[in-house]
């Protein structure tokens, strides 16, 4: 088998644990003598418990612990947030009887079997004292905070009054987008064992480093007895990036029980106690020239956050960076409210900001009569208009390009219900995707074992997002070795520390330290050697070697080489390993870093019906190098998904009286099934970034599900004549 | 046995899809009692030792799943659905109902068909393309 090659579309390593049910999710773990343990949630959405009855629950069969405010062990600083997000959150962990949102954990109950957890669950007495809940986002309008945020609240760049008096047409418009749940099929479970003082987690997360700090600060311990395990992710979408409240109750549960306990979240327990992307609310206004020259751009958003703590989902974001106008505007506002705290969620700001301005760039292409793409050509940012910094890479007029032809934009009649079967109207629209390129600080290892094989570690987590495998691919690639002589691992604590799988930033963080420790290794190899009297390359200058194929050798006599593994055996059969780390240089700072792409809609609405169905997806994307072909693609392809959920599908319903989640269920929180997903011709590039890092790649999680809802929104208004401007369109505003 | 998977214990979802009595039922909607005598394959049955199940090697090979939570439920319904095909059982598409004989296996047969399995992931199309080439597969 030939070595592994960066971007080729190399099958998952973990693929075939996956398909024959191999793979271990965090809460299938057996851990011997494990209890089962469930969580109780409030049933109102503020105010204070005033009593708990307990008696029935505990007379129940099989119980071993109910855990209440009265009884829980008490925590440091109360159980306030130790560490900062994205790992620390501001929790509920039975410190007090406060209820800030309705589904808040207040109680957990530990039996021998989960049906009798549950039912003895269903015995306890809660009564409340209730006051009323703050529920209506728009009525929290004037009294909106300013939150803390890497973007600041309100910023603008040249003289607002003057852009806009500048301007010959404007628009300006409201864009909505709802509340919703990430949902993960997998759901949130954690399996907490105690061996005296040291904790061990089974946790379903996207940050195993984040999980074992946060509940060490939290519990008060050093964060050396914990340690914290997560081989596979069933997908996290940035639900799983912070520890939320069940992780720590799980570990306290397992103190009180004397023994592990198991905790996995109900499916709707997951409507609140481990965040959801907050309602937004958007202020758009743009003026332009009669040639489409943007002369100013205002981006006013309002988003929620609860009671207990400031998110803020920045949809003014890529306004700032995205057109060349020499006037942008934009703020950030927040309205608190009796519901569980908003949190990352796939592409948070771009994913909602891009509905909302690639919609009214939308608008002003028509007002304009002006073709969508020809209006973003014109004013094609050559580098950030606000940082004023030149990007790192940028190939956007081709994704636009290679889009528009791909699709066959041009044989678009501009005329809105221009085109009709029968029913159907059909429509056609673009959009702009972008995202911010993100990297941090890894560690990986490599190791060279006797047996031949090479060992690749890094302490990240494979959400779905092909991290084994472009670990494994990179390392190869790097050695000259086939992929199959390669194994990944990941997902434990005991590894070397890898970053959050949270903004697209594994990749581009994780596969640095892979490669600099290949090096390592390779330079471990080279020193025994040439100081080992018994090698053919004793004394040898570390420069006239190299390493190929998985051998050692002389660069003036390539066939001289010899395998790894009879220096391995020279070494006295004991592995040879090296530990390196990777962190983005000082140069990048010079660069606005962002990911591109174009995206192209065919919408189908039945009139009578009001049934849209996206008929098909053309979307061409500058990512930077993709490491793996198939793994990338499926990765965009996934985000398109999500746009087309978010554009036509998901909200979560709040009731106004009583901030429940209504549709807290999967039949009920709609989300695209297979038969919703029309064709989709998805490419990349490919051409590398070197300015953001070694191989040239940026994230690609995320930038999927930008842009591409205002394509299909865009798409519905060619076809309809009707303009939507609120998340979901769904039937009953089609039909309205 | 750990392979069938939970996602909602509701019947919404498909991740705890196994074939038991020769058709694909959602298990956390079912009790054992009821299947008394039955055979009950899960995705730990599928393959033969070392040799993978055509629809096992066409999901690795078309990428059909991400995290792989979903994958066992897909799996199992994408082997129900081939049988289901051959034997002529018609879907909400298809759209000749009185023909007899095996249905045409369209893209739009196939995406009806694995809708009752939910992926966040969003792996559809490759789902689809990994039943396409498990049913040219095991055609004879
Ligand atoms: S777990 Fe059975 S259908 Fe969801
Ligand atoms: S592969 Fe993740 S839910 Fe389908």
């Amino acid at each position: 088998m030939s070595a592994a090659a960066i971007g080729e579309p190399l099958t998952r390593v973990d693929g075939r644990a996956k398909v024959t049910g191999a793979a271990k999710y965090a809460a299938e773990f057996e851990v011997p003598h494990a209890a089962h343990a469930v969580m109780v949630t409030s049933t109102v959405a503020s105010g204070r418990i005033t009593r708990m009855d307990t008696t029935a629950a505990e007379r129940s069969p099989g119980v071993v612990t109910i855990m209440t405010p009265a009884n829980a062990p008490r925590l440091p600083n109360n159980g306030r947030a130790a560490v900062n997000p994205p790992a620390g959150r501001v929790l509920q962990l039975l410190q007090d009887a406060e209820v800030h949102y309705n589904n808040q954990p207040i109680a957990v109950v530990v039996a021998e079997t989960l049906n009798q957890a549950l039912l003895a669950a269903a015995l306890i007495d809660v009564r409340y004292q209730s006051t009323p809940p703050k529920l209506d986002f728009q009525a929290g309008f004037p009294a909106a905070h300013v939150g803390k945020n890497k973007i600041p609240s309100m910023l603008s760049e040249g003289d607002v009054a003057q852009g806009f008096a500048a301007a010959e047409v404007t628009v300006e418009q409201i864009y909505t987008t709802p509340k919703q749940n990430h949902n993960p099929m997998e759901p949130h479970g954690t399996i907490a064992s105690w061996d005296g003082e040291l904790l061990t987690l089974h946790d379903a997360t996207q940050y195993i480093f984040g999980v074992k700090q946060t509940v060490a600060k939290t519990l008060g311990i050093p964060e050396d007895n914990v340690r914290v395990l997560c081989p596979y992710t069933g997908g996290g979408f940035g639900s799983k990036g912070s520890t939320w409240s069940h992780v720590v109750l799980a570990a306290m549960a397992a103190k009180v029980a004397k023994r592990p306990v198991k905790l996995v979240l109900e499916r709707p327990q997951m409507f609140g106690p481990v965040g959801g992307r907050p309602e937004t609310y958007q202020h758009i206004v743009l003026g332009a020239k009669r040639d489409g020259t943007l002369t100013a751009i205002r981006h006013d958003c309002y988003s929620h956050v609860s009671t207990v703590e400031d998110f803020v989902e920045p949809s003014s974001s890529q306004t700032r960076m995205l057109y060349a106008a020499p006037v942008i505007t934009t703020s950030q506002k927040l309205v608190s409210l009796n519901v569980g705290t908003p949190t990352f969620q796939r592409a948070p700001g771009e994913a909602t900001g891009t509905f909302a301005l690639e919609i009214a760039m939308d608008e002003l292409a028509v007002a304009l009569n002006m073709d969508p793409v020809a209006l973003r050509l014109k004013n094609y940012a050559e580098a950030d208009p606000t940082s004023h910094k030149p990007f790192s890479s940028k190939h956007l007029r081709e994704c636009y390009e290679q889009g528009a032809g791909r699709f066959g934009w041009s044989k678009r009649n501009p005329a809105p219900r221009s085109h009709r079967e029968g029913n159907l109207l059909i429509g056609y629209g673009m959009a702009t995707a972008t995202y911010p390129a993100n990297r941090s600080e890894s560690q990986a290892a490599v190791r060279f074992e006797p047996n031949g094989r090479v060992t690749v570690l890094s302490g990240t987590q494979d959400l779905g997002t092909g991290t084994y495998t472009i670990m494994a691919q990179v390392a190869a690639a790097k050695l000259g070795l086939p992929i199959t002589l390669v194994d990944a691992k990941l997902g434990d604590t005991r590894q070397p520390q890898g970053p959050v799988s949270g903004g697209s930033q594994t990749a581009a963080s994780v596969t640095p330290a892979v490669q600099a420790a290949a090096e390592q290794a390779v330079l471990k190899l080279v020193t025994l050697e040439i100081s080992n009297p018994g090698s053919p390359f004793y004394g040898a200058l570390p420069e006239e070697l190299d390493f190929k194929e998985g051998k050692l050798l002389r660069r003036s006599a390539p066939a001289s080489g010899i395998p790894f593994t009879e220096i391995v055996g020279r070494n006295g059969g004991a592995a040879v390993e090296a530990k390196a780390s990777a962190k983005p240089s000082q140069d990048v700072e010079e660069y606005s870093q962002h990911s591109w792409g174009a995206v192209f809609a065919e919408v189908a609405v039945d009139e009578s019906l009001g049934m849209p169905h996206v008929r098909r997806l053309t979307a061409v994307y500058d990512v930077g190098t993709l490491l793996n072909e198939k793994t990338g693609k499926s990765q965009l392809i996934g985000g398109l998904v999500w746009a087309q959920s978010l554009a036509l599908e998901e909200e979560t319903h709040i009731d106004p009286t009583t901030g429940r989640p209504v549709n807290n269920n999967l039949a009920e929180y709609h989300m695209p099934v297979n038969l919703d997903i029309g064709a989709l011709d998805v490419s990349a590039l490919g051409t590398p970034d070197k300015n953001f890092e070694p191989l040239g790649g940026r994230g690609i999680g995320e930038i999927g599900i930008t842009g591409a809802s205002a394509a299909i929104a865009n798409a519905i208004y060619h076809a309809t004549g009707k303009r939507f401007r609120d998340a979901p369109i769904t039937p009953d505003k089609l039909l309205a | 046995m750990t392979g069938t998977k939970k996602g909602c214990d509701h019947g919404q979802c498909g991740s705890c899809t196994v074939i038991a009595g020769g058709r694909r039922i959602n298990s956390c909607l079912s009790l054992a009692l009821v299947h008394q005598g039955d055979t009950v394959t899960t995705i730990e049955g599928l393959a033969h030792g070392d040799q993978l199940h055509p629809v096992q090697t066409a999901f690795l090979e078309h990428d059909g799943y991400q995290c792989g939570y979903c994958t066992p439920g897909q799996i199992m319904s994408a082997v129900a659905l081939l049988d289901e095909v051959r034997k002529g059982q018609p879907s909400q598409v298809t759209p000749e109902l009185r023909k007899a004989g095996p249905v045409e296996l369209t893209p739009d047969e196939i995406k009806e068909r694995m809708s009752g399995n939910l992926c966040r992931c969003g792996a559809y199309p490759g789902i689809v393309a990994a039943v396409q080439q498990a049913y040219g597969q095991t055609q004879s």
